[in-house]
């Protein structure tokens, strides 16, 4: 090897030759398309959560009207004997609504029973109910704080214009004009409206009493069934699979599973639902508690599904207590079951409680298996009798709640899904953040 | 709920049965705990051990099985049953009258308890939530009746069987517990058998999946022939009957949506996770990778609201007739480039943090190698980098595929119903999973093939998302392995 | 070869192939190279040598500024290469590395075939024109890293399938395949077994006739076998640079000599 290197021209470092141009020309492109995909990831994500805050956040308000409404005697005995007694009240309240006109002196001539359309029809309800309750006041006039209808609710959140009441028959731009008055005459107005964080699901035609509370019970039942099963089996799984099981086909088998598990779409958990829960153990068994759109049986279906979670980011959080510890354990005479719950299970406690409250976040948010199991498709009325009935009972749960509204197909629960997705979002947050919290206050660094 | 009390009491006992088991020992050894084999708890855990779990098993065993020999008894007696698979369907709603006799005895609406059949019994039934296949017959009654009979009688039964086993346990573990007995060893072997079960649920949950769909999916070729189904190109389902259930066309909107998805987050999530661990600051990195990760975070819900309201009425009036473009590709808001454009996003953070791993498991010392070679970074990510983590990458590839094929929410709010075999991305387009929801939601006929071709659905669901599963986890771990 | 042969060792002095002036680095606030000063010649084996963490690796991949893939890592001074401030704005660290090339500790080929590692880097370079001249260069490269015979055979085979000492001379092959002016190796041999480490050795020997050779070790009779100079650093210091006979026989640093004498280390 005595031939020497082909002697090349020397070029000065100071001076880019053309292909270095060239090379550096291409890396700067390279780091641009990096920077672009970045950019358009958050772009999606503010975009999403513009769309989010934008279509949601009016969901939080709803239009009131003030009316003074006169508890007639008479009139209420004819409602109550009536069949259509809420019917009967709503065209007290209508009647009210002109009085209350006149009173301000908006001139209208339209009959009480088409301007009552501007109320929604769950007002008969509300005067009914305060009635049987109150009965001392019969005879008294009692201001009360009722729905506007949504579509006047739409008006006034700028969601619905006139051009667009033009073939619409449940409103005419009359109703609009009074609305207006009524507005700046303060007796209709926008207000914050508890009742969409706290009230129950309405029927189809009233989505301004629409609420999300009961279906929040239902999340909530299903996520302590989640939280008590899937963490103690998870744990012990984890447990078996780290600290004691051979390394077998049987082992290997199981672990294989497990990274599958995590990976099944979840409709397929759904499917096992119907299958194994609602049509084996609630019919073929006869177990009564195992029925169609129970949160128990979401909370077992969510339980299958969030189980995978957990055990994966168990085991690492056991993987993580160095062997020192253990050996520790071991040399002053424990045995490899104390050593892992006196000294292991303690140590990866913390990791273990983020992977499990990330695993809820999970179940929490997931909708598709709620579908089959039958947690949509009616309306969550009544929030649960009891604390077994909370779990029996039928109910809805929040992201089947707000997939409920979406598909009813009216701009006025489009409204209400949107601000359910806020809701639904705060509560994630809220879990995340306290795993956020766990890991960096307990989180120990080996 | 007399189960729920029986297994209340037995908690009792085995408490009860914890605390004799520890004084028993502690008895023969006059308190000198030093003299025992093992701590003195070990030893009441023994005895409660023995006293609880096989009265419990016994419990369980009992419940599952006593409904269904009495089934058995009573099937005889439904005399108006042409044929065996008539007559099953009639003890469905024996069992159901039996249920509602109960409820309404339980809330005191049963006036008397009559042989002959009210007049009106399915209102009343109706009236506690028990609702009936058919009419009531007089024999469904009696047999109803019968039923009731016999679960009186083996719930009683169920009770003194299950106190008796716990007291027999407890009498056997008293007699086995002497100081020199090695309590902690059976203790502990106990709970590993109970860890092991643990383990073991993850199988029995794939066991669950697998015969859940196998059996309806038998039961439904049984009904619609196979080659129909697997190589049918129109699906048009009817509740009426006549249905035609080819799968092509929502395998074909299944792929396609799916494509779309990868095509928008497979790039953007592969620059994005190259420019997050190669170029970016520590303090960029800080702020873009959380920000990606809140897009894995949120439910698909969100997602499948998004493509419903926001992205597929954009497009139209982009795409659509007089829109911004004048092109008119588009008439209805919900088309497969909206479910999978959104798709996409939601697959970006799931492309770009697994990437991530791969990218940074390939070892520094290859990228000093090239760099010292003066190659530039990017030279060096191209050709050393990412062949090195290819795959890895492909692994990643393949599970957000299997993601975006058994995505639910996205599709169900955004693609449309349409089942159509289109080249065309601004058509409507349907899924396996959309047509899953749509045939498993609301009251359903488990015998009719329009129920039934749900788990036909959900089981090539589950072989398509299995295969590609199997092999990702395959190619990532042997992909892990080369550099451990 | 392998003896202290420390005599008759002419030391071309008359080209000074790198310069360096003041050089200071920090890795955040550590100080990890205090004011260095040094003059290295071409054609010459140059040795670092110096107690882990002295600072002789970092001061290594300053000289082709591989330290600039570090963030925190902050180099003052100048180093001149040629005359040429290396650390100048103008200059492109890509083009530097093409002149200075680098072997690392660990031999690091690519998950390439053999000869894709050879030809890597004349190929980002654009050395070759067409394929008969870039299987020349890659032969060429091959035979000057003393690893041809062992793999002419088996060329599209993978690189990483050699063994560890197959693998460290491959490395130097593909770092001398882009002809560089300067090969920097960073404990080239402490991967290997003793023979692969006595064949590199000989290499290094044999590659002084075309290039200026600076190899960091902490191994003396390395440095003492293969080195003409040899630097001493200690705790980020270069406390004395000289003939390597010199050095070893007769240092005039107390720290030098109670290094060598193997009181520190």
């Amino acid at each position: 090897m005595t031939d020497a290197p082909v002697s090349k021209p020397k070029s000065s470092l100071l001076v880019q030759d053309a292909r270095t141009k060239r090379r550096n020309a291409s890396e700067a492109r390279f780091k641009i398309y990096g920077l672009a995909a970045i950019g358009i990831g958050c772009a999606f994500l503010l975009t999403l959560l513009t769309a989010i805050l934008f279509n949601g956040v009016p969901a939080f308000k709803q239009t009131f009207v003030t009316l003074s409404v006169t508890l007639d005697p008479a009139a209420i005995e004819d409602a109550e004997n009536s069949t259509l007694k809420t019917a009967k009240y709503k065209a007290m309240v209508s009647e009210a609504l002109l009085a209350e006109l006149t009173e301000v002196g908006i001139q209208t001539d339209m009959d009480p029973t088409k301007l009552g359309d501007m109320l929604s029809s769950a007002t008969g309800d509300q005067i009914r109910t305060y009635a049987l309750a109150h009965p001392e006041q019969m005879g008294q006039t009692v201001e009360f704080t009722v729905l506007g209808s949504s579509r006047v609710d739409g008006y006034m959140k700028g969601r619905v214009t006139r051009e667009a009441l033009a073939n619409d028959k449940n409103l005419d731009a009359e109703h609009l004009d009074i609305v207006d008055q009524l507005a700046a005459a303060g007796k209709l107005s926008l207000k914050f409206n508890p009742a969409f964080i706290f009230g129950s699901d309405a029927s189809e035609k009233r989505p301004e009493q629409a609420g999300l509370g009961v279906s929040v019970v239902g999340s909530f039942i299903m996520m302590l069934v989640v939280l008590f099963l899937s963490l103690p089996i998870g744990v012990a799984a984890s447990i078996y699979l780290e600290e004691f099981a051979p390394k077998s086909r049987l082992t290997d088998l199981i672990e294989v599973n497990i990274s599958n598990l995590a990976a099944v779409p979840s409709i397929v958990f759904g499917i096992l639902g119907v299958a194994v829960f609602i049509q084996f153990g609630g019919g073929s068994l006869g177990i009564d508690a195992l029925r169609k759109s129970a949160p128990l049986v979401g909370g077992l279906v969510l339980t299958l599904m969030t189980l995978p979670t957990i055990i994966i980011s168990t085991r690492a959080a056991l993987k993580a207590v160095p062997p020192s510890i253990r050996e520790a354990a071991l040399g002053v005479g424990a045995s490899r079951m104390q050593a892992v719950f006196h000294h292991v299970l303690p140590l990866a406690a913390p990791g273990i409680l983020t992977g499990t409250i990330i695993g809820l976040a999970q179940a929490l948010g997931e909708t598709a298996p709620l579908l089959l199991i039958g947690m949509v498709g009616f309306v969550a009325t009544n929030y649960p009798s009891g604390f077994f009935d909370a779990f029996t009972a039928p109910n809805s749960a929040m992201p089947a709640q707000i997939y409920e509204w979406a598909k009813r197909a009216d701009p006025a629960f489009y409204e209400r899904a949107w601000g359910g997705i806020i809701i639904l979002l705060v509560f994630l947050l809220a879990l995340n953040i306290i795993a956020v919290i766990l890991r960096s206050r307990f989180e120990r660094r080996w | 709920m007399p189960v729920l009390w029986l297994f209340v009491l037995l908690l009792v006992i085995a408490a009860v049965a914890f605390f004799a088991g520890r004084a028993t020992v502690l008895r023969t050894v006059k308190g000198k705990s030093r003299l025992l084999h093992s701590l003195p708890g070990f030893y009441g855990w023994y005895t409660s051990i023995l006293t609880f779990v096989p009265a419990f098993l016994v419990l369980i065993v009992w419940v599952i099985v006593q409904p269904l020999i009495i089934n058995h008894a009573v099937a005889p007696m439904i005399t108006s049953a042409q044929d065996d698979i008539q007559r099953s369907l009639m003890a469905d709603d024996v069992q159901n009258i039996a249920k509602g006799l109960d409820l309404m005895s339980a809330q005191g609406l049963l006036p008397q308890e009559t042989s002959a059949m009210p007049d009106d019994l399915r209102g009343m039934l109706g009236s506690v939530g028990v609702a009936l296949g058919s009419d009531p017959t007089e024999d469904k009654y009696a047999a109803a009746l019968e039923f009731r009979a016999l679960s009186r009688i083996g719930s009683i039964a169920l009770t003194a069987v299950v106190l008796m086993v716990a007291g027999a346990g407890f009498l056997i573990a008293r007699r086995q517990v002497t100081p020199t007995m090695m309590a902690r060893n059976k203790v502990e072997d106990f709970v590993r058998s109970l860890l092991i079960l643990s383990a073991s649920i993850a199988i029995l949950t794939t066991v669950g999946i697998v015969l859940s769909l196998v059996f309806s999916t038998i039961k439904f070729f049984g009904l619609y022939p196979a080659a129909d189904f697997f190589f049918g190109l129109t699906w048009s389902p009817s509740f009426q009957g006549e249905s035609e259930l080819g799968l092509l066309p929502l395998i074909w909107g299944t792929l396609f949506i799916s494509l779309i998805a990868l095509l928008v987050a497979v790039p953007i999530g592969l620059f994005a996770a190259v420019y997050l661990s190669e170029y970016a600051s520590s303090s960029m990195r800080a702020i873009a990778k959380p920000a990606l990760e809140v897009l894995a975070g949120i439910p698909t819900i969100v997602y499948g609201l998004f493509a419903l309201l926001t992205v597929g009425p954009l497009l139209r009036t982009l795409f659509g007739d007089g829109g911004t473009f004048g092109v008119n590709w588009m008439t209805s808001a919900d088309a497969a480039i909206t479910a999978g454009l959104v798709m996409g996003m939601m697959l970006i953070p799931f492309v770009s943090s697994l990437s991530d791993d791969i990218i940074n498991a390939v070892p520094q010392a290859m990228r000093d190698g090239s760099l010292g070679l003066g190659a530039t970074p990017s030279e060096t990510i191209r050709q050393v980098v990412l062949p090195a983590a290819l795959p890895g990458i492909v692994g990643a590839i393949l599970l957000a595929a299997s993601r975006a094929i058994g995505e639910t929410m996205i599709v169900v709010l955004g693609a449309g119903a349409a089942a159509q075999i289109s080249m065309n991305p601004f058509d409507a387009m349907t899924t396996v999973t959309t047509r899953i929801v749509a045939q498993l939601t609301g009251d359903l006929d488990f015998s009719s093939p329009t129920a039934l071709v749900a788990f036909a659905l959900g089981m090539t669901l589950f072989v398509i998302t299995l295969g590609l599963n199997v092999l990702a986890l395959f190619i990532v771990r042997k992909y892990q392995e080369q550099y451990e | 070869m392998n003896q202290m042969s420390l005599i008759d060792r002419a030391v071309d002095m008359t080209h000074i192939k790198i310069a360096a002036r003041g050089v200071n680095v920090y890795y955040g606030d550590s100080h990890a190279i205090k004011d260095v000063n040094v003059e290295i010649a071409d054609k010459t084996v140059t040795a670092f040598i110096g107690p882990s963490g002295c600072g002789k690796s970092t001061f290594l991949r300053c000289l082709n500024r591989m330290n600039d893939t570090i963030d925190i890592c902050r180099v003052t001074g100048d180093i001149l290469l040629d005359n040429e401030d290396i650390y100048d704005k103008r200059v492109d660290p890509v083009q530097l590395r093409a002149k200075v090339g680098m072997v690392f500790q660990k031999p690091n080929p690519f998950p390439k075939s053999i000869y894709d590692n050879v030809a890597y880097g004349p190929r980002i370079h654009g050395l070759a024109k067409n394929k008969a001249e870039l299987d020349e260069i890659v032969e060429k490269a091959l035979r000057r890293g003393a690893i041809w015979n062992e793999v002419k055979d088996r060329l599209h085979a993978p690189g990483t399938g050699l063994s560890g000492g197959q693998q460290q001379r491959l490395c130097i092959a593909r770092a001398v395949a882009t002809e560089p002016e300067v090969l920097l190796m960073d404990e080239p041999c402490s991967a290997l077994d003793p023979i692969a480490t006595a064949q590199v050795e000989e290499l290094i020997d044999e590659l002084r006739q075309d290039y200026s050779v600076i190899i960091v070790t902490h191994s003396m009779q390395q440095a003492a076998r293969v080195s003409q100079k040899t630097a001493f650093f200690h705790l980020g210091n270069l406390v004395e640079y000289g003939d390597t006979g010199q050095i070893f026989t007769n240092p005039r640093d107390p720290r030098t000599e109670s290094y060598i004498s193997g009181r520190i280390g």
